[in-house]
């Protein structure tokens, strides 16, 4: 017999990995773009390879931070959940 | 497996004293303690003083402002988060930034130098900051400050939180050496956020310093002839 606290157990878990999924597929794709116009922009100008991966590092943070909110949120599903006990 | 609160080491009545506070307090009293022994070793204080001149330079080809005040307050933050982040690769110890208590206190350390020192640059006038390009926009500006001082805590948290549940897994599922490479990475993604938090806090408090007096001309231009 399954109690409520088991259903959000379940439900809780498997939201976290949709989570995760869901939310790491459109920074994977930016960051990919980033990438690839940088080693475009780095191709035409060997000479601004450094301030051009500079500003490609902190911007692929940037957009890498909205992937580490969904796993936030996932960490917070799995361990610190607020409808379980 | 409790992953996202820190353990209390030492327990003073109802007040518990966590890890993190005592491994940050030791890295300070550490990092400032190099910091004195170096400065009076006469060939350290001048390796020292060419680092510091070449931070200097690095930071000024990023932003327009100029950086002397802010070097200091950026380096540190860079030393600082670098240590609290590799401190973790020692046994016993996990790194404090895995508290978000202390990354978020980092944070608004960083939101509250941008208004110092846009105070310091331009008196009040950096407020008009919030009202750039037009004042319809300031919740907007209001929403954007919070929020970004937010993804600041959040970003080196779930960065190192993520690298230590990783780790922590791969020991448990397969033993005593596999989890090595992924400890590299580590090192990495821990040398490049420390970076990260670095330059946001730069930019962040550069664009309040930098906020342009041309409010004049614009509304001389946009006003008919």
């Amino acid at each position: 017999m399954m109690t409520p606290q088991d259903w959000i157990t379940i439900v809780s878990i498997v939201m976290a990995g949709f989570a995760v999924a869901v939310g790491s597929i459109a920074p994977a794709l930016g960051e990919a773009k980033a990438l690839t116009q940088a080693m475009d922009a780095i191709a035409r100008q060997p000479d601004a390879a450094n301030s051009i991966s500079r500003t490609l590092f902190v911007g692929m943070a940037m957009v890498e931070s909205t992937a580490i909110y969904s796993l936030v949120i996932a960490l917070v599903l799995l361990f610190a959940n607020p409808l379980l006990p | 497996m409790d992953a996202l609160t820190p353990q209390v080491w030492i327990q003073v009545g109802p007040l518990g004293i966590t890890e993190t506070v005592v491994v940050t307090a030791g890295l300070t009293v550490l990092l400032v303690g190099f910091g004195r022994v170096f400065t009076q070793i006469g060939w350290a204080r001048d390796a020292l003083e060419v680092i510091y001149e070449m931070v200097e330079g690095m930071l000024q080809e990023m932003v327009s402002v100029d950086v002397k005040p802010l070097v200091p307050l950026i380096l540190t933050q860079w030393v600082f988060i670098l240590a609290a982040n590799l401190v973790g690769l020692l046994p016993i110890v996990a790194s404090p930034t895995r508290d978000l208590s202390l990354t978020a206190a980092l944070a608004v350390i960083a939101f509250g130098a941008a208004h110092v020192y846009g105070f310091r640059a331009q008196g009040f006038a950096y407020l008009r900051y919030y009202i750039q390009p037009n004042p319809i926009m300031l919740p907007f500006n209001l929403v954007g400050e919070l929020s970004r001082t937010l993804a600041l805590a959040l970003r080196l948290f779930g960065n190192m939180v993520s690298g230590e549940i990783i780790a922590a897994i791969v020991v448990s599922l397969a033993g005593l050496l596999l989890p090595i490479p992924l400890m590299l990475l580590d090192v990495l993604t821990s040398v490049v956020q420390a970076y990260i938090f670095g330059v946001l806090t730069l930019v962040f408090t550069a664009s309040a310093m930098q906020v342009a007096t041309k409010s004049t001309p614009d509304t001389l231009q946009g006003s008919p002839p």
